[in-house]
């Protein structure tokens, strides 16, 4: 029994690792994704500076990739991770398509925070001769702060789906556990306690995205 | 700063926002543009204040047009303007202060001076104390008050208000435009006024054009356009001022035939007493009063003029001929 506990605590320690360093290249992918998304759609939908070939170009990218199921998109970027990191399997390798996969839903969830913010608002800020760059970081970003901070939680969430059946191409972490113990081994206790873990982990995130959200939007 | 419009122009696919607007508006005085809803003032706003390029026509700002300027210019003379809205379009991620010092920060400004300049500013608008306020926890007048604030951080030479009292009650509006004239008199501002409430017009503005359909249809002091008033928009919108109506005394429900609005010298005099003795008309009065339209007293009476039409007719070119500006009702 310690012995299943020891594997879990590992196997939690490599979802953890997974899922943040997942989390930061995505949003490092997604945010000027997202960001570019945004000010180049229509007047008005909000955009600053309005390109809809280039708009609409990116949009479908990013929906193609978005619809990709993720498992394919894994095996897709075996080559990729083997590039990056020099080797295929382990938490290190699934980080690559993680991040890949998480992007476009990162730029979709910015995008859709940005939309949200006050048109007015940017208007005003726009006629005080703000440049582009300036309504950029210091409105629309931090307007749009609480809705940005609900949608990190939501891919970090996403994310931590993401990483568990990244088990099951050798990826490590909970998921991995569950597949090669719990499915593979028919030991169902392994697979409860990984679930179970999941589940707090999804459950923790979430109140402290919540919280933090609540939080910004209460001092406003 | 005086603002020249030269045969401006907007269309919107088959719409005619603004067409063929022409304009001299004045240095350093309160300039009302009125109109109904889709009259096109959002977008004459617009156009004035760069936010917005015409399809044909020339803004001057003085002697420099502005309207075809490149992207670069365009914001450097943007930062010289001072813009307030009908929804305040206040920062709800920063706090009162820090809504005021934004238009600084943009201009790189140094931090201690940005600091000094937005307390400064708070305090002339009123609202001492309340630097740390979070946006939300403000009135509509206090959140258009940081608004002015934040308009006038940059010591712009133009203060464009698009509707700026159009969401405060009554009591407020009077506040926020005593407090714009207060302000266009100690910084020497040429104020814009785009509104839809005449009350506005009457209680702030030294001028004021007639915006229908995309068009001027009336321009000119005030004064001047509250007392002969040419266009039946213009009309329409005198009758609509409730103040007129209820600042004048009533004895009878019966509407008059004829409405007479006196002005100035005009008031001092029994002009009405010696037509009657010059023609014989008999007046019925049905209505009486004195209004103060922007400093200047205009008396204004609804009746009727008997005993015949022959002598209602003489009596009217007798008023007129006294200054009198004689409406007849039908």
């Amino acid at each position: 029994m310690s012995q299943m506990w020891k594997l879990v605590f590992e196997a939690t320690g490599e979802t953890l690792v997974m899922v943040f360093f997942s989390t930061l290249f995505s949003l490092i992918l997604g945010l000027p994704l997202g960001v570019l998304l945004h000010v180049t759609s229509s007047e008005e939908q909000g955009g600053i500076i309005p390109q809809p070939i280039f708009n609409s170009v990116l949009g479908r990218i990013v929906n193609v990739l978005r619809s990709f199921p993720f498992i394919i998109l894994m095996i897709l970027l075996i080559p990729l991770s083997r590039l990056i990191v020099g080797t295929s399997i382990g938490t290190k390798a699934t980080i690559v398509p993680l991040s890949i996969a998480a992007a476009p839903f990162v730029a979709r969830i910015i995008e859709s925070a940005l939309k949200e913010v006050d048109p007015g608002v940017v208007q005003a800020a726009k006629a005080m001769g703000s440049t582009n760059w300036q309504i950029i970081l210091k409105v629309l970003i931090p307007e749009a702060m609480p809705s940005l901070v609900s949608g990190v939680t939501l891919t970090i969430i996403n994310l931590i789906g993401y990483s568990a059946m990244a088990g099951a191409i050798g990826g490590g972490g909970l998921g991995d556990l569950a597949i090669r113990y719990g499915y593979q081994r028919f030991r169902p206790s392994y697979m409860v306690a990984a679930v179970l873990v999941i589940l707090i982990l999804v459950e923790v995130i979430q109140i402290i995205g919540n919280r933090l959200s609540a939080n910004l939007l209460a001092s406003r | 700063m005086r603002i020249t419009l030269k045969n401006l122009k907007r269309d919107y696919g088959t719409l005619h926002a603004v067409q063929d607007v022409s304009l001299s508006i004045p240095s350093n005085r309160i300039y009302g543009i009125i109109g109904r809803s889709g009259a096109g003032k959002s977008t004459l706003v617009r156009l004035i204040s760069m936010l917005e390029k015409p399809d044909s026509g020339e803004v001057w700002y003085d002697d420099d047009r502005v309207d075809n300027l490149s992207k670069e210019e365009q914001i450097q003379r943007r930062r010289r303007i001072g813009m307030i809205f009908q929804n305040f379009n206040l920062f709800s991620s920063r706090n009162a202060l820090e809504n005021i010092a934004y238009p600084m920060e943009i201009c790189h400004m140094d931090k201690a001076y940005i600091r000094q300049r937005s307390e400064e500013l708070l305090k002339l608008v009123g609202l001492e104390g309340r630097e740390k306020a979070p946006i939300s926890t403000l009135s509509g007048g206090q959140k258009q008050r940081v608004a002015i604030a934040r308009a006038l951080a940059v010591k712009p030479d133009i203060l464009f208000c698009d509707e700026a009292t159009s969401a405060l009650d009554p009591q407020t509006t009077r506040a926020i435009l005593a407090l714009i004239k207060e302000i266009q008199k100690k910084m020497n501002l040429t104020v814009v006024m785009i509104t839809h409430q005449m009350e506005v017009v009457r209680d702030a503005c030294d001028y004021v054009a007639v915006l229908d359909s995309g068009r001027v249809v009336e321009e000119g002091a005030v004064s001047e356009v509250f007392a002969s008033p040419n266009s039946d928009v213009t009309k329409d919108f005198l009758s609509s001022v409730t103040s007129v109506r209820e600042s004048v005394v009533r004895w009878s429900d019966y509407p008059g035939h004829y409405t007479l609005r006196f002005r100035g010298n005009a008031t001092d005099s029994p002009v009405i007493s010696s037509v009657t003795r010059e023609t014989g008309a008999l007046f019925n009065i049905r209505a009486a009063g004195v209004q103060t339209v922007n400093g200047e007293d205009m008396g204004m009476m609804v009746l009727d003029i008997g005993p015949d039409e022959a002598t209602a007719a003489k009596a009217v070119k007798r008023l007129r001929e006294n200054g009198i500006i004689v409406e007849e009702e039908r």
